[in-house]
């Protein structure tokens, strides 16, 4: 039985009698709901970024929560590396059956066998920048006008600057310096053909927020979110998945078991795990809490130099 | 949880970025990796304390400079409440980013170096923490550990602050004054020790004695239809819900109500938030709702309660803050967004200017140019459905997009 059935059947009886009180409870949630609305209004041809992490996961249950009874009514698009965790893929796949949403998947593989782009090397070589031009080329392939994305501002100093509706030109490039004012909540998506608009609904969200939201919804999220036994190895202070070929390993990188868990999932070969025993909701939301590193503390990605982000995303990272 | 968002003024150096670093680190909100970069870099320049302004300072452009540059977002939290501040520049030339930054606030903080007093630049906060009508205003009167934790001082500071209330045109707000040291963390989180002279809440304690009804204005129902919700399914065949946002007050389902612009009547059947029904949808909440009558209704209508309509008109006039490099000129044309409503505008003619620092008005004036503001009369292609910004916050206010390149230009409050 796909979800939007089984909340049909919810809807039968429902007490009428309650108050609305949503606001009180979480402005954030309204807020995003508001902003996907304006998306399917204003756009001819939006796409949800699904990355099968816990942001884009939270966008999908707000995206049906926004447009219900109705299904929601733009395609989700994966951009993979090849280098996902595996129980990132099956979730995907799972969640999309269960959606009736068609999913879009472009390779980065593809993009590297059409030599647009070259595979990095060495200790530090990751796929995570080579996504960009696949995302590009995705989004020219398509004409998508608008993309939805579940990035948030607290992450990181530069995303702390960018707007809700962020527009891109046709080189996918962020002006830092141009960006359009965003008054009250009045959203402005008039763009010229060719440019395009990244949008990000939890924008406002903390990662707490994030996790007390997927805590109270009771929304599913993949496995490596919770506390298991992996092989591992150490270095520089994080912790490395041993389990795959994927992320490069030194022959005095030794091997050990331990239980972590991953606090964000991106590419395996820039997302660390943490050491952890948290293997419930409940757990996970407690630890976030009295967590002393911040999130991206864990993204190899960040660290390469203060300005990382910034840079990124000026050439049409997202 | 409760949100609240303050936005931030002061002046270049008058130490907002460090105050909002020592926000963080006594409310233990900075994390161990961001605490280690503030460290590294602050002995790296040779600095005999930590700069906590790097916590907050985010572009690259802004760290050659040593200045903000554009509205940054930093997020903390309390076991009371989620804060989000939005730190916004205090250049005179950067009065849009003010603008905005107040916009969606609840709250604000105004800046005042001790050494200094008050300035040219504490009066333009004034003004636009006025005009924005944010009803809660702290002034912090920062540096106090420079001038010796002088009580004299602070009053003097605070006498001078009182001569610009008496010019103020939004009466109402309510302003707090703190003597604080940022950098040496008196009376922003923990009371100070060095001034006990000051009996007064900390920065913090008054935020968290902050009451909803401390930061909103109650006004009148306002449900600007975002989209329209046609599911087309065996179960929803005939479901047509009207997706929105409510605005100023309440509505409840029985609720007689006036669709705009058609001025039909007809009653709410039901209030949908997800799949569960409710019996009242209150004051910004995300909601689908439904009529008893099969009416024609569209983005950019709008529901509101019979017996309690807005003004309808094709005219009207508005303090406008210009936020373009290209200039508002009499005769030009821009879309007015009202809301999620757009429609065609020619400027009708300029008034005047108006000085945000309380200086006066300027009346010689045709064009108005970046941070400028000023009383403008528009002319609109058909009617739009308006309360005065004093009245209405949401459905008194509109930006102006240029047509050619599509930027936000500016915003109004309508009179």
């Amino acid at each position: 039985m796909s979800i939007v059935e089984s909340e049909l059947e919810t809807l039968v009886g429902v007490n009428e009698s309650n108050e609305l009180e949503v606001l009180n409870n979480n402005a954030l949630e309204n807020e995003a709901i508001y902003i996907l609305r304006e998306v399917a209004a204003q756009f001819e041809k939006p796409v949800l970024l699904f990355s099968g992490g816990k942001d884009s996961i939270t966008l999908v249950r707000l995206a049906q929560k926004a447009f219900f009874p109705a299904k929601i009514p733009f395609p989700l698009m994966h951009i993979d590396t090849g280098h996902n965790f595996p129980e990132t893929i099956a979730f995907r796949d799972k969640l999309v059956k269960e959606l009736g949403v068609e999913l879009i998947v472009r390779n980065v593989q593809d993009s590297i066998d059409q030599g647009k782009v070259v595979e990095e090397t060495g200790k530090y070589s990751s796929r995570n920048m080579l996504q960009t031009t696949t995302l590009l080329d995705a989004i020219e392939e398509f004409k998508f006008d608008a993309c939805i994305g579940g990035a948030r501002r607290d992450e990181e100093k530069a995303r702390a600057k960018e707007r809700i509706f962020s527009v891109r030109d046709d080189f996918g490039q962020w002006d830092e310096k141009n960006q359009r004012p965003e008054l009250f909540d009045m959203l402005n998506g008039q763009i010229e053909l060719g440019q395009n608009v990244r949008v990000f609904p939890i924008s406002n969200w903390t990662e707490l927020d994030v996790w007390s939201y997927i805590q109270k919804e009771e929304i599913e999220i993949p496995s490596i979110y919770f506390a298991h036994k992996r092989k591992i190895f150490l270095r520089d202070g994080f912790i490395w998945s041993a389990e795959d070929d994927v992320v490069f390993r030194a022959e005095d990188e030794k091997v050990e078991e331990r239980m972590v868990r991953f606090r964000t999932v991106g590419d395996m070969s820039c997302t660390s795990a943490v050491l952890s025993h948290a293997d419930t909701i409940e757990k996970v939301v407690g630890e976030i809490r009295e967590s002393k590193i911040s999130e991206r503390g864990a993204r190899i990605d960040d660290k390469r130099s203060e300005a990382a982000m910034e840079k990124r995303k000026q050439q049409g990272y997202f | 949880m409760e949100v609240l968002k303050i936005a931030t003024a002061g002046s270049v150096d008058d130490g907002k970025s460090t105050l909002i670093g020592r926000l963080l680190y006594d409310t233990k909100s900075l994390t161990d990796d961001k605490l280690e970069a503030i460290e590294k870099t602050s002995k790296q320049k040779g600095y005999d304390y930590l700069d906590f302004s790097l916590a907050t300072d985010g572009l690259v452009a802004e760290r050659e400079q040593g200045i903000t540059i554009d509205v940054a977002h930093i997020y903390f939290s309390t076991p009371n409440k989620s804060y989000i501040i939005a730190d916004t520049p205090g250049h005179v030339e950067y009065t849009r980013n003010m603008v905005t930054g107040a916009s969606t606030s609840q709250a604000a903080i105004i800046l005042i170096d001790a050494r200094k007093g008050v300035i040219e630049q504490t009066n333009r906060h004034f003004f636009i923490n006025n005009l924005l009508r944010i009803k809660d205003v702290i002034v912090a009167i920062n540096k106090m550990d420079l001038v010796d934790y002088s009580e004299e001082r602070y009053n003097g500071i605070k006498a001078d602050f009182e001569q610009l209330m008496s010019k103020r045109d939004y009466q109402d707000q309510k302003i707090t004054f703190i003597p604080v040291s940022a950098l040496k963390g008196d009376n922003v989180v923990n009371r100070s020790e060095k001034m006990a002279w000051y009996k007064g809440q900390t920065l913090l304690e008054h935020f968290e004695k902050l009451d909803r009804k401390d930061i909103y204005n109650i006004g009148t129902p306002r449900f600007p239809v975002q989209y329209v919700i046609r599911p087309k399914t065996a179960e929803f065949h005939d479901f047509r819900g009207f997706a929105g946002k409510v605005y100023g007050g309440e509505l409840s389902v029985g609720d007689e109500v006036v669709v705009l612009p058609s001025m039909t009547r007809s009653r709410i059947k039901d209030i949908y938030f997800y799949n569960k029904k409710y019996k009242t949808a209150t004051r910004r909440t995300s909601v689908t709702i439904t009529l008893e009558d099969e009416i024609n209704v569209s983005r950019g209508d709008m529901l509101v309660k019979a017996g309690d309509l807005p003004t309808i008109d094709k005219q009207f006039t508005a303090t406008v803050s210009w936020m373009d490099s290209q200039k508002l000129t009499v005769g030009s044309k821009y879309v007015v967004q009202h809301g999620v409503n757009k429609v065609l505008a020619k400027v009708e003619n300029i008034h005047h200017k108006i000085h945000p620092d309380y200086s006066g008005i300027d009346t010689s004036i045709t064009a108005l140019g970046m941070n400028d503001i000023a009383q403008v009369t528009f002319r609109l292609n058909k009617p739009i459905f308006y309360d005065s910004f004093k009245n209405h916050r949401t459905n008194g206010s509109f930006i102006l997009i240029d047509n050619q390149s599509n930027t936000t230009a500016g915003v109004g409050f309508i009179n």
